[in-house]
């Protein structure tokens, strides 16, 4: 018989609120890199998250102030290695806004279809990754990611004889780009849009009719046009939550002002918003890398003559703010010289960095199936967050 | 608000010489940072944050920049305060743009800024028991630190 003075009891009280604090990362399969998300549960439902960050960070800024600006160019595509045209793009423009450089208009249109035709391909990585996240690896995630990246081999092709690289370029520099197209790469590359224009039709049908798709992404995540503004994220987020705002045209640079397309804005801030906001994107960066094309003059790639010696540019005394539309959202840099060969200060405004930040404001409420999800549509990368 | 109402309500307001080129700049003193970041985003209606950092002047001191923009009216402000000789805290911008947070603790990780009335303050890129604030100038790009180098 058991002696029930020495059986000890504990009392479970299966009614109440238990918190749970599970930790998510930074090694995970769905966290697009390196991030550890401590999410607090009550049961399914998360209450509280605590993102934590900074396992990527490279000291860029510390880098800056220690590279010229001859030298930055070729590793400021690694910020956002995903898009890094558009990454060295903002310290190019910034190093020239304050010296007063004129880009010569063959170089602007470069900058502009390189710029696009990266665009094209980071959303390719995007919407197979967030698919592949949603569907799982086994699943129908495979699926989409595999017809994504399909896609975004032709454009890395192109880059590749481009510049030489498929992911990481130095084709920016101070005065221009590094590189003029080959002989038979504009022909290539209409036939490369081409075939992802046509192919790009292929996604919403494979998704818009997906009743699992649509449970997941619809109503979930949902962004306020008060909260995306207050917290400063910007591109799609920002434009799937209402707010009709796009570097490109209503602050353009680099000669996009002479091409015609349209902005998507969509007004439910979910998930599903920020889907069909980076879906109609395809299409008028398609648009755009046409009309480049096709328009695109002769002359001079560069208004500073060949790179010989590293302290060859000098930027005289003065700050800028110079900022980009990548496909996250305004990437920018804020840039203090001083008569040098090198910046005296350079912030690297991150377009993840900004986006990332709403996380604590808006997965609260949700289930932890749609942490995944959510993530994957404010569409991190974690080289632009802790730089 | 437009950019030429809002050059003369910050000038009359507070007094300080409104920058124009290349981006429109303000500099006020550090008592009066948070009322310039309220002022900017309500009556200003720069309701876009779009970041927040750190300058380190050396001998005079750090600097505090802030950008905001008004999306509606198509208005970039850039809001300074400099914080004088060997002065290590700010008031926060937390309370009134939600986006500040991260962006102060990164200058708290960075530079060693405090903000009071800061909700979290703690550090955002480095490890939590990281010594040293390593974008002052006065920290050497190789100062050693084990086991990272």
């Amino acid at each position: 018989m058991l002696d029930e003075s020495t059986v000890s009891r504990v009392e479970v009280d299966w009614a109440g609120p238990e918190r749970l604090t599970m930790n998510m990362g930074p090694q995970h399969p769905s966290a697009h890199g390196v991030f550890r998300a401590i999410v607090t549960l009550e049961g399914e439902t998360v209450v509280a998250v605590d993102a934590v960050i900074g396992y990527l960070h490279r000291c860029h800024e510390k880098l800056s102030e220690t590279l010229t600006y001859a030298q930055y160019p070729s590793i400021a595509s690694k910020t956002d290695y995903v898009a890094a045209m558009t990454s060295e793009f903002a310290y190019v423009l910034a190093a020239e806004e304050i010296g007063k450089i004129e880009v010569p208009k063959r170089a602007q249109y470069l900058r502009v279809i390189c710029a696009e035709l990266q665009r094209i391909a980071s959303h390719l990585l995007w919407l197979g990754t967030w698919c592949m996240d949603m569907g799982g690896a086994l699943g129908g995630g495979a699926t989409i990611f595999l017809y994504c990246i399909r896609e975004r081999e032709l454009i890395l092709d192109l880059f590749e004889a481009l510049v030489g690289a498929r992911l990481l370029y130095g084709f920016f520099q101070v005065g221009g780009t590094r590189y003029d197209i080959p002989d038979g790469w504009a022909q290539t590359c209409r036939e490369t849009i081409e075939v992802i224009d046509s192919r790009i039709d292929e996604y919403p049908q494979m998704l818009e009719q997906n009743a699992f798709f649509l449970a997941r992404a619809r109503g979930v995540g949902i962004v306020s046009r008060e909260l995306a503004q207050d917290v400063g994220v910007a591109g799609p987020l920002l434009r799937g939550s209402g707010v009709n705002w796009d570097l490109r045209r209503d602050a353009p640079y680099s000669s996009y002002q002479d091409f015609d397309f349209r902005i998507p804005v969509e007004t439910d801030g979910d998930c599903y918003a920020r889907y069909r906001v980076r879906i109609a994107e395809f299409r008028q960066a398609i648009a755009i890398v046409r009309q480049a094309l096709d328009k695109l003059p002769a002359g001079p790639i560069s208004s500073r003559p060949a790179l010989k010696s590293v302290a060859q540019i000098r930027i005289p005394k003065g700050e800028a703010y110079a900022r980009v539309e990548g496909p996250r959202g305004e990437v920018g840099t804020y840039m203090i010289s001083d008569g040098s060969a090198k910046p005296y200060r350079m912030k690297w405004r991150g377009a993840s960095f900004s986006n990332l930040a709403i996380l604590p404001h808006i997965i609260p409420g949700h289930k932890v199936a749609d942490v995944v999800a959510i993530m994957g549509s404010v569409d991190p990368v974690f080289g632009e967050v802790d730089r | 608000m437009t950019a030429e109402d809002s050059r003369t309500a910050l000038a009359s307001t507070f007094g300080v010489e409104v920058i124009s080129a290349p981006v429109m700049s303000v500099t006020v003193s550090p008592d009066r940072w948070e009322e310039l970041g309220r002022f900017a985003k309500e009556t200003l209606g720069c309701r876009f944050f779009s970041f927040l950092t750190a300058v380190d002047w050396k001998e005079q001191g750090l600097e505090v920049v802030a950008k905001v923009d008004n999306l509606e009216d198509n208005v970039a402000l850039l809001l300074k305060t400099r914080l004088g000789p060997g002065v290590t805290t700010c008031s926060s911008l937390t309370p009134v743009y939600r986006g500040a947070n991260w962006m102060e603790r990164e200058c708290f990780d960075m530079f060693g800024i405090r903000f009071e009335n800061h909700p979290d303050p703690r550090r955002i890129l480095l490890e939590d028991t990281w010594q040293g604030h390593p974008l002052l100038k006065s920290y050497a790009v190789d100062t050693p630190y084990p086991p990272y180098r």
